[in-house]
């Protein structure tokens, strides 16, 4: 028996930390966009309802998250709220990848004054504030799920360009491609087969790594009244409108929200990081040998 | 001077300030091997590379069978850069990483637009002449050794039947019986179609035995 128990716990080790992070933070996630994908259908919620009889309820059975002072469910509202801060997030993300890729991959290819000028314009718009440049262009648009999109797609891209490009630069100097040009490929060849492929594996992992940030950035957005109209669920929204009842005593009106945001935000974080440990081919390549 | 050739003439390079090769002249003949020597840092590879149209002299030409070739890399056309092939030193770095070894052999013909039945055959005849066996095709590089992955390179760079065949310290990697194989496999392509060659390299026991001349860059 102890002995059997002994060699099962000497099995364990196999489980090396950074797996069991990724394996936690897989599960998070699963949960969460599960949660996300069957709300509508297991518990659907009719976003301007209110119930003034059920205003600051403590965490029970029946609410256990509480309500808030408008005497709607915290945990059901954050499950709503986080629906619309991933989807945010990805299409965000997807916005700053499409920009930020295109881009990059201009400036790395041409180089030269395409190069020079694309790079410039890249440094002046991160000397600016990005939530502020963010904050401008919602107010410029009517406040809506695609108005949040394009501020926080817009103001992304940067990193995403700079990626690209500083790939596309040291590829573009490697002797296979040297030995590509000299073979008579064209410059749509070297281009399409032998540097966008290496770059598009960095470009997704940029997009991955850039949900999370984006997920804050429309919280960001939303807490300070830019985001989503007051009624619907967001969890920047949430946070904000908790405020009022943290002095009342209700911690679980803020505190809820804030932890699903961090918690996902993390777990995606954590997976993008495992997933980028295993990118490098060399590691690949010890793998498979 | 007449005839088929490749020829540098009077030509400089330049790294920033840094000045590489002042005036040099080169010419290789066709059947003709010819020998590079020079310390680290004498422009060898830099020639090499001029000479492969890859890099643009700063004053000079390189002409190709009588024509002054004006331009560099895409400037080319297509006609007068596969005449001449180069063979890199490190195989590894000259490798596609995603590339299995067939699709990189195969890849100088499929660029410039022969369809993918007839570029399998030639890759299989190279393979067979390089000594490739038809399991280390379907790897990719780091699943091979380096000696297999530069007999691949060899195949490559033989794939156009180039005029030329430039090798930059294309055997300073190998191992002695494998080092023996691609010079051999090198000798004979030169024989039967020949092909001018220039051999760069440290070792001058190396370049004794299998160059016609040598030309030395210090």
């Amino acid at each position: 028996m102890t002995a059997a128990v002994l060699t099962r716990v000497r099995r364990l080790p196999r489980l090396r930390p950074g797996r069991l992070g990724a394996t936690v933070a897989g599960t998070v996630l699963a949960v969460a966009v599960l949660a996300c994908l069957l709300a509508p259908v297991l518990w659907p919620l009719d976003q301007s309802a209110i119930d003034l009889s059920q205003t600051r309820l403590a965490p029970s059975a029946a609410h256990p998250a509480g309500t808030d002072d408008l005497g709607r469910d915290v945990l059901l509202r954050s499950i709503y709220g986080l629906r619309v801060s991933l989807l945010v997030g990805v299409f965000a993300a997807l916005v700053a990848a499409v920009i930020g890729g295109a881009v990059g991959a201009l400036a790395g290819t041409l180089g030269g004054w395409v190069d020079r000028i694309l790079m410039r314009l890249v440094d002046t718009i991160a000397a600016m504030p990005h939530l502020l440049l963010g904050i401008f262009i919602v107010a410029m648009l009517r406040p809506s799920l695609g108005a949040v999109v394009l501020s926080v797609g817009l103001t992304h891209w940067l990193s995403t360009a700079r990626i690209v490009r500083s790939e596309l630069l040291s590829l573009r100097h490697r002797p296979f491609i040297d030995a590509a040009v000299s073979g008579g490929a064209g410059r749509m060849r070297v281009l399409t087969r032998h540097l966008l492929p290496h770059v598009l594996p960095r470009l997704a992992l940029a997009t991955t790594l850039m949900i999370p940030h984006a997920v804050w950035h429309e919280t960001a957005l939303s807490f300070l009244g830019l985001g989503l109209p007051p009624h619907l669920a967001s969890l920047g929204n949430m946070i904000n409108d908790g405020r009022g009842s943290l002095l009342a005593g209700a911690w679980w009106a803020s505190l809820t929200p804030g932890l699903v945001l961090i918690v996902v935000t993390l777990a995606l974080a954590a997976l993008t990081a495992h997933w980028r440990d295993h990118l490098d081919p060399r590691v690949r390549a010890e793998l498979q040998l | 001077m007449t005839g088929r050739a490749l020829a540098a003439c009077q030509v400089s390079a330049s790294y920033g300030s840094q000045r590489v090769l002042d005036r040099v002249d080169l010419h290789i003949a066709a059947g003709e091997t010819v020998g590079l020597s020079g310390p680290s840092g004498s422009g060898k590879s830099t020639l090499a590379r001029l000479l492969a149209l890859l890099h643009r002299p700063d004053s000079g030409h390189v002409s190709l069978d009588g024509a002054a070739v004006t331009g560099t890399r895409h400037q080319v056309p297509v006609a007068m850069r596969t005449r001449v092939a180069i063979l890199f030193q490190s195989p590894r770095a000259a490798t596609d990483p995603r590339l299995t070894l067939a699709e990189i052999i195969a890849e100088p013909l499929r660029a410039t637009g022969t369809p993918a039945e007839q570029a399998r055959e030639r890759t299989a005849e190279l393979a067979d002449t390089v000594g490739l066996t038809t399991d280390l095709l379907t790897r990719r590089p780091h699943a091979v050794s380096d000696g297999q992955l530069q007999r691949a390179c060899l195949a490559r760079a033989l794939v156009h039947r180039p005029a030329y065949l430039l090798c930059d310290e294309a055997t300073a990697m190998l191992d002695a019986s494998t080092q023996a194989h691609v010079a051999a496999v090198i000798g004979e392509y030169q024989r039967r179609h020949s092909a001018g060659v220039l051999v760069i390299s440290h070792d001058a026991a190396l370049l004794a035995r299998w160059a016609d001349r040598v030309v030395d860059l210090s």
